[in-house]
């Protein structure tokens, strides 16, 4: 028998805390917001289960402004009999009419965090997976894999639980959670290279295509609908692809002509930049935004 | 590399890849971020975006002037940032050529030891950075220390700022003999020292050629070629710590669990833990078919070819080789939280998949972990560590965590004690062995239940648990109800105080202790009467709240029902039937419930006979009426 890959051994250690949490929570649940790392996560619980069909359901926490293909493919997850899938949107932000391009930052405050803690609430998990990896961000360096929520969603680095060996404490009080980060010791090429393996199906904006975009404050973004609005701008179609998925007017595009798993590794190999680099949200606050972000509730 | 043959062949090489996790070690100012920056940026895991954020980080909160300060690469929250100092435990990733790692970038500073503890917990290897201009601190010393108690057998010593000596070979020599004394004296075998500069990168990831003088290799070139003993664990006997049964319907019943050690084969004999029944493997299964065999570290679900107890908690071993079972250990204990252990108080402790209750007794000594002198102490803070008993309420199965030149038994070795109250992991914890040898994993499993047992009597068994002060009325209410129940042609046994006190428990006085002891013989007895479907009845005092609810968590819920015999302490002193109130009264008898002994009332009692308004009788009707209304006459 062969020693176990670099790979095996992530993905043993996923599935074991996939296990351990459904063994310890109540209530849990699996943020799923249609991304290549949700898609990973959620194969990862398959096979955790498997035969048997997923002991919690999907949460998607939508805005509404979400691409297209990303919709697409969240409805064929969904159309499978042994998934269940929530959709929750915040109903204040809806009433509000919050959008990117308004709303600036509050956007992402509104319909995400406030919208994941209001989902949380409604449906009472106390334990919600989310596809967060370490080597994303710096603070996210430092967040446990079994990450304790007090009863306002807070976060406090400084009174983080140790984490010892693969030995998980998920005991908490009432109305208290935690947020439970499968994948937080693979990296992106680790994702890409798991992808490729087990063939699991993304949304086809990760692979280059002809796309209609404009370029904003350095930032490619795509005119996915008609709620963009233009200043004079006139659309041009490129050929792009993007590294992360967010909402669409959120999210810059690369230049890129991979239209494989091979290729987006091969172009991952020689990029210069990080994979969050196309996000509007990590610059909002200057170079501790995520880590206050994070404080606040947000996955 | 464009080709698509070339990507398939690279991520082939990149599947090949070994992974080495590893801990960095060393106080604020030894320059570890700055060495961390150095690997990160030598093997190139850095992008563009986040050399632009560094430069800028650089010139706002960097020490380097206008050059680059790597440590800000690695300080990740804000609060450290302005600090200047790392204040928990980081994980990083990088690979080279060879090797995938995991670096846990942990703390030096004293006051973090349980970082240091938790970052050691997961890695294979720990890099001591040395401060060439200091030498060998006495953090040195306890970092070193602290990564061998857990289980880190391979140790780089790296000898940083050789720049600030002028790379002189002389320092780096001293600080070598000065280690070589310590990892004598500590027995730690396997070290490499290695000349260093963060900041200028010398024989980082590249031979330095202002340090011709050293000859061995760089720290990336040791840390690619330290060889890794990755099948220690695929070499022990097979251990499945059971995480969760796998039942969809009523076809299939799958246990699952990540493998701790050995390899599980189809059609395998494996013993079932603590029960200690046997059956056989029969399939593997993963969503990608069925396995043959299954080797330490992978999660999987296995079936059993017979219908045997088994769910979370439990560890599936093989048939041959199974590990030991007890409820009583020495254990070293490491305290990580700001409330000071409580000796006696009960904790979770999870060890594997298992969750008992624990509780630790005074320590036998703490260690000074810069003098490595044992120490006499009351109980451990945070930080302190220390070697105590451990109690726990059920058996649990283990294995000793160190294992004599090997890699130790992390999976059902090492634990965690969590507050009941505020759920917070206050400790973590190595077992050396256990101190009562429980021989009931060897012992055999029995044919005839409880259930048979009852069934034969056509009765459900029961714990009266008749509790109250001296004097009450507890042996006289009790024997009213065994009458009855006999009457009625129940199978029934009372266990009264006094006549226990004769025989089984003659060796016990009236300390605190004692009675604590007391309570536990009795509660067994009971337990094992009930184990052959008898209704018990008890008759003791048993003033304290946490022995009776001892009792209460040996039984099948349900089984317990307590009673509380109501008389106040007055009422007894006038009744005085054994004449006992009134020597204690008079000094002639200590440790008197009531007098000079606490007696604590039960908060939920089933039953609660109130003497003073209800005759022996009428508490006696009561009871059985209460029994039947229970289903259990």
């Amino acid at each position: 028998m062969p020693a176990l890959t670099h790979l095996d051994r992530l993905e043993a250690e996923s599935i074991h805390i996939f296990r351990e949490t459904v063994a310890e929570a109540d209530r849990p649940v699996m943020l799923y917001s249609i991304g290549k790392d949700s898609a990973v996560m959620l194969h990862l619980a398959k096979k955790a289960f498997f035969p048997g069909p997923l002991p919690f359901p999907l949460l998607h926490v939508d805005t509404g402004w979400k691409f297209r293909d990303m919709y697409a493919l969240r409805d064929k997850v969904a159309a499978d009999p042994a998934i269940e899938l929530l959709v929750y949107k915040n109903p204040e932000a809806e009433r509000m009419g919050i959008n990117p391009f308004d709303h600036g930052p509050v956007h992402t405050d509104m319909w995400k965090t406030e919208g994941l803690k209001q989902a949380l609430d409604k449906y009472g998990f106390d334990a919600a997976f989310g596809g967060a990896r370490r080597d994303e961000e710096k603070s996210r360096a430092k967040e446990r894999i079994f990450s304790f929520r007090d009863r306002n969603h807070r976060w406090d680095p400084k009174r983080q639980r140790p984490e010892l060996w693969s030995l998980y404490n998920v005991r908490k009080a009432k109305g208290e959670s935690v947020r439970v980060f499968p994948i937080s010791n693979w990296t992106e090429l680790d994702v890409w290279q798991y992808i490729l393996r087990e063939k699991i199906e993304i949304v086809p904006l990760y692979f280059a295509g002809e796309r209609p975009v404009v370029e904003r404050d350095g930032l490619i973004l795509m005119v996915d609908d008609d709620r963009i609005p233009l200043n004079g701008e006139t659309p041009q179609v490129r050929r792009v692809r993007f590294r992360t998925l967010g909402c669409y007017p959120l999210t810059g595009a690369v230049e890129s002509s991979a239209c494989t798993v091979e290729e987006i590794v091969a172009e991952m190999l020689v990029t210069t930049t990080s994979e969050r680099q196309g996000r509007a949200i990590d610059r909002d606050a200057g170079a501790a935004s995520m880590e206050k972000k994070k404080q606040e509730g947000y996955f | 590399m464009n080709a698509p043959a070339d990507v398939a062949k690279w991520l082939a090489e990149q599947e090949r890849k070994e992974l080495l996790r590893f801990i960095t070690c060393g106080s604020v100012d030894d320059g570890k971020s700055t060495l961390i920056g150095r690997l990160l940026y030598d093997t190139k895991q850095i992008f563009d975006d986040q050399l632009s954020t560094l430069e800028a980080d650089s010139r706002k909160h960097g020490t380097q002037g206008e050059g680059i300060d790597f440590a800000l690469l690695v300080d990740g929250l804000s609060a450290e940032r302005e600090q200047g100092i790392t204040i928990d435990v980081a994980y990083r990733f990088f690979a080279s050529e060879k090797r995938k790692f995991i670096v846990a970038d942990t703390p030096g500073h004293e006051q973090y030891t349980r970082n240091m503890v938790t970052g050691a917990s997961t890695a294979d290897l720990a890099v001591l950075l040395v401060d060439a201009r200091k030498g060998v601190l006495t953090q040195t010393r306890r970092h070193s220390y602290l990564a061998q108690l857990i289980g880190i057998r391979h140790f780089v010593v790296a000898v940083t700022k050789m720049d600030l000596v002028d790379f002189d070979q002389a320092a780096f020599d001293a600080i070598t003999a000065d280690y070589r004394v310590f990892a004598e004296k500590i027995g730690i075998a396997g070290w490499t020292a290695i000349p260093v500069s963060g900041l200028g990168g010398d024989n980082v990831g590249e031979r330095s050629d202002r340090m011709s003088w050293y000859t061995g290799p760089s720290l990336l070139e040791h840390l690619d070629t330290v060889p890794l003993d990755m099948a220690a664990d695929a070499g022990k006997p097979m251990r499945l710590p059971v995480q969760w049964v796998n039942r969809p319907d009523q076809s299939f019943r799958g246990f699952t669990g990540q493998i701790a050690s050995g390899s599980v084969v189809r059609s395998q004999d494996i013993r079932v833990l603590p029960s200690g029944r046997t059956t056989r493997i029969e399939r593997i299964v993963t969503a990608d078919g069925d396995l043959d065999k299954a080797i330490a570290g992978q999660s999987v679900t296995v079936t059993f070819t017979h219908e045997v107890d088994c769910s979370r908690g439990d560890v599936i071993a093989a048939a041959d080789a199974p590990p030991e079972a007890a409820d009583q250990f020495e254990a070293t204990i490491v305290w990580m939280d700001e409330q000071e252990m409580l000796p006696g108080r009960g904790y979770w402790l999870k060890l594997g998949t298992q969750m008992v209750t624990a509780t630790v007794q005074h320590p036998k000594y703490e260690i000074n972990v810069n003098t490595l002198e044992h120490l006499a102490a009351p109980t451990l803070h945070l930080n302190s560590i220390g070697v105590a008993t451990v109690a726990t309420d059920r058996e649990i199965v283990f294995e000793p965590y160190a294992v004599a030149g090997g890699s130790p038994n992390r999976a059902l070795g090492g634990f965690i004690l969590i507050d009941k109250l505020t759920n917070a992991t206050v400790a973590a914890g190595m077992l050396h062995f256990a101190l009562r040898r429980a021989h009931n994993i060897h012992r055999q499993p029995l044919e005839v239940s409880r259930e048979t047992h009852a069934g034969l009597k056509g009765q459900k068994p029961a714990v009266l648990w008749f509790t109250g002060l001296s004097g009450s009325g507890k042996s006289t209410i009790a024997n009213l109800v065994e009458k009855r129940l006999a009457a009625r042609g129940r199978h029934t046994f009372l266990l009264d105080g006094d006549n226990v006190r004769h025989g089984l428990n003659r060796d016990l006085g009236f300390t605190e202790a004692d009675r604590i002891e007391n309570v536990r013989r009795v509660g067994e007895v009971a337990r094992l009467m009930a184990d052959a479907g008898l209704i018990v009845l008890t008759a003791f005092i048993s003033p304290f709240r946490a022995e009776r609810e001892l009792v209460r968590n040996m039984l099948p819920e349900g089984e317990f029902i307590e009673v509380f015999v109501d008389t106040p302490i007055e009422e007894a002193e006038r009744r005085d039937t054994k004449g006992l109130y009134a020597k204690a009264r008079a000094g002639e008898i200590l440790n008197f419930t009531g007098i000079d002994s606490p007696y604590e009332v039960p908060d939920h009692a089933e039953i609660v006979i109130d003497t003073t308004i209800m005759s022996a009788d009428d508490a006696a009707d009561m009871i059985v009426a209460e029994l039947s209304s229970r289903q259990k006459v």
